[in-house]
């Protein structure tokens, strides 16, 4: 066994000394959720004090994409959450159409709108699933997969993709609803509330269940903010903040939904939020399926979005007299987007997912900058976990729903 | 000694043997079908399909499995307390497939009816708990070591609560006796001791969950938190050791929980020829409920566990065991 430590020489001789037990939990580790690697320091399971250590993951997107053109940057973006990534499309294009300049249609920003809410009912599905699984009841796991396949089923039909979908593009998005898609959308805001009722049934009200949440990693709204959680996490705690409120994008100033907010600000009440996300995002969904038929036959995506190649400097012809006679023709480079800067946030279903990106004329962002609520949340596990004891470590990571995807980028 | 009696001592320590042998293959035959059993049923709870590739409806499984826990390499890991690593899973499975040889199957058939049956069951079950520590202290691995010590801590605590809860049986019946205690059941009103007894019974079916380290209270081989508990270090031959063990333990205290609850073999009306219709049945339910739970039930976190151990269970079976006494004082 080799020392985590260095222990020297006085510490060992004194009598009231003891080696400090020190458990390291990942990045192979079935419950830290991808490869998230804790070092724990324990007393018994009691933890004393914890590290998170990240970057087992890291792909450097953000350097990746300012080697690529804007409309290939969007793929990268899937990569970042990908269980919900027409959620992070949204935040990149977002960003993008800031620079550009471009207008989104109205049947555009309807349809991110309900592959958003998707994206957010297929998130909160898995981290049901997940979380449930961490403490131990294993059926809310199939049962939440039963569904989580449905709405992937109706992803593979919008855009051929089950997870990293690329849907939505700079300008709008890349395909129109074929009238199968929202038939079947259709019958799914039908049935999920009742889906939504199993699951309940099966945890809501089970006595484990509520030993294992309440009182457990109990974060005050003050805290919350000053550890700079967003998302369910921050509104468990009673600050109702939501992006999608706050500064309305896409079609969210059109649908009514409320905001859930706990009140302790415990793991209990943070499902509770999300469980009444699911719901809400339920009827998000049906409001805006409500609203297409005014839309129909309208385009997808802006008249000057740009093309999927942009090119690096567009070309013009600049005539000047020529000395002797006639003109001569020099080509002129000119900007293809408009320098400046740009910056969007969305209220992803971690959190908010936040864009900035700098563009200094040519195709490529000359400089991207991702804001990953899942990197923020590992930030403030150490805090909440203090006291603890090692089974309410699992319940913790599960809680604030991170993936280590978005933490590491 | 006379010709005639040697012989009959060699036949009957050959009969012996051959019983041994026959309950030893039901009962591992009875392992390798339970967890077919547990794998179809958890499936159909949870809307998916089970094992189904491996013969017909995949009934073949729990033997592609043997063989393929058999061919792996049998690892032992460097830096582990090697006498130790090798005999902890023995200890395990030894001490909890000894249990089959004391149950009453029908009222002719025991293979050891010694007068302090529950008392040698219970001691058995105790010492089932070395395995488990002996293989957290021997691995040298720190996700065992904590596996091992949940598990010395959980199995202890709940021993002390599920003796409590026979105790009042065995006050019941006025014997240790398991053939005794089943017979000493027909003589009553009910024919079975769940009735008077409904208190102990759920005392003892929940020590019983525990001492097996079953869901809700798997907590010293907690897959998400210990990834396997005391065991993490164990592969091959010597992982399907503990798993057999895990298995053999669920059944001996389903059946333990029908010799001294539900009334052993008896049944509402005889099945010729089938002596042990009745017993079986009644152990399947028993083993049906387990798998049961374990697909309903998240998990208690160790502190809560040993909370319920100590401060509901085994206050409710001594006040139990109590009542029980003042009654047959009084009766």
């Amino acid at each position: 066994m080799s020392p985590l430590i260095e222990v020297t020489k006085k510490d060992v001789v004194s009598e009231t000394w003891e080696e400090p037990f020190y458990l390291n939990m990942g990045p192979q580790h079935p419950s830290t959720h991808g490869v998230l690697r804790i070092v724990l320091h324990l007393e018994g399971e009691t933890i004393v004090d914890c590290d998170p250590i990240v970057g087992y993951l890291h792909r450097g997107v953000e350097k990746l994409g300012e080697n690529l053109n804007y409309n290939q940057a969007i793929i990268l973006s899937d990569r970042l959450d990908y269980i919900a990534s027409v959620a992070n499309n949204t935040a990149f294009a977002l960003a993008f159409e800031k620079i550009f300049n471009l207008k989104v249609p109205r049947r555009a920003q309807l349809l991110r709108t309900i592959v958003c809410e998707m994206a957010r009912i297929c998130n909160h599905l898995l981290w049901l699933a997940t979380h449930a699984l961490d403490i131990g009841a294993m059926t809310v796991f199939l049962y939440c997969f039963r569904d989580r396949e449905w709405l992937l089923n109706v992803f593979e039909k919008i855009c051929g993709a089950r997870l990293t979908h690329s849907y939505v593009r700079v300008g709008g998005v890349r395909l129109d609803f074929t009238s199968e898609i929202i038939d079947e959308l259709y019958k799914f805001t039908e049935e999920f509330p009742n889906r939504i009722l199993d699951y309940e049934t099966l945890i809501d009200v089970n006595r484990i269940w509520l030993k294992r949440t309440k009182g457990i990693a109990v974060v005050s709204a003050e805290e919350a903010i000053n550890l700079g959680l967003t998302g369910p996490c921050l509104r468990g705690s009673g600050v109702p903040y939501d992006v999608r409120k706050f500064r309305p994008y896409d079609a969210y100033e059109e649908v009514s939904f409320i905001v859930p907010t706990g009140k302790n600000g415990d793991t209990y009440d943070r499902y509770r939020v999300r469980m009444e996300e699911l719901r809400q995002a339920n009827s998000i969904i049906r409001q805006c399926l409500d609203k297409l038929p005014e839309t129909e036959g309208q385009p997808v995506v802006a008249d000057n979005a740009p093309d999927l190649l942009i090119p690096e400097k567009r070309k013009s012809a600049v005539a000047l007299p020529h000395p002797k006679k006639g003109y001569f023709f020099k080509a002129k480079e000119e900007d293809v987007v408009p320098p400046g800067e740009a910056f969007a946030s969305i209220e992803s279903p971690k959190g908010e997912l936040a864009v900035y990106v700098v563009s200094d004329g040519s195709n490529k962002p000359w400089r991207l900058r991702i804001r990953t609520p899942s990197f923020v949340h590992i930030s403030a596990i150490p805090d909440l976990t203090r006291g603890h004891l090692i089974a309410d470590l699992v319940a913790i990571i599960g809680t604030l729903d991170v993936v280590l995807g978005d933490s590491d980028r | 000694m006379e010709w005639s009696s040697w012989y009959s001592i060699i036949f009957n320590f050959i009969l012996m043997v051959i019983a041994c042998l026959v309950v030893a293959g039901i009962g591992l035959l009875h392992v390798a079908y339970l967890t077919y059993a547990e794998r179809k049923i958890i499936a159909r709870m949870q809307q998916r399909l089970g094992p189904n590739r491996v013969g017909p409806r995949g009934l073949l499984q729990p033997f592609a499995d043997m063989i393929k826990l058999l061919g792996k390499e049998d690892l032992t890991p460097s830096g582990v307390d090697k006498p130790i690593f090798w005999t902890a899973p023995l200890i395990s499975l030894v001490c909890a497939g000894t249990g089959l040889a004391l149950i009453p199957l029908w009222s002719k058939f025991v293979l050891s009816n010694i007068n302090v049956g529950l008392l040698f069951i219970l001691a058995l079950s105790a010492l089932s708990s070395y395995g488990v520590i002996l293989s957290g202290w021997g691995s040298n691995s720190r996700y065992a070591f904590l596996g091992g010590l949940r598990a010395s801590a959980q199995v202890i605590s709940y021993e002390i609560a599920m003796s409590l809860s026979l105790l009042s049986v065995v006050l019941m019946a006025g014997s240790l006796n398991l053939q005794d205690i089943v017979k000493a059941q027909l003589n009553t009103p009910y024919k079975i001791y769940i009735i008077p007894q409904i208190v102990a019974f759920v005392v003892f079916i929940i020590s019983a969950i525990a001492e097996c380290n079953r869901t809700p209270f798997d907590l010293p081989e907690c897959e998400n938190e210990l990834v396997a508990g005391y065991f993490v270090e164990y592969a091959a031959m010597k992982f399907s050791i503990f798993y057999l063990a895990e298995y053999f333990g669920m059944i001996v205290m389903s059946a333990l929980a029908v010799t001294c609850f539900l009334g052993g073999w008896a049944g509402p009306f005889e099945i010729p020829y089938v002596p042990f219709f009745w017993f079986l049945v009644k152990l399947y339910l028993l083993l049906f409920f387990y798998i049961w739970v374990r697909a309903t039930l998240p998990r208690y976190r160790y502190d809560q566990l040993m909370g319920l151990g100590w401060k509901v269970l085994i206050p409710v079976a001594l006040a139990n065991l109590f009542v029980t006494a003042v009654f047959k004082l009084i009766l």
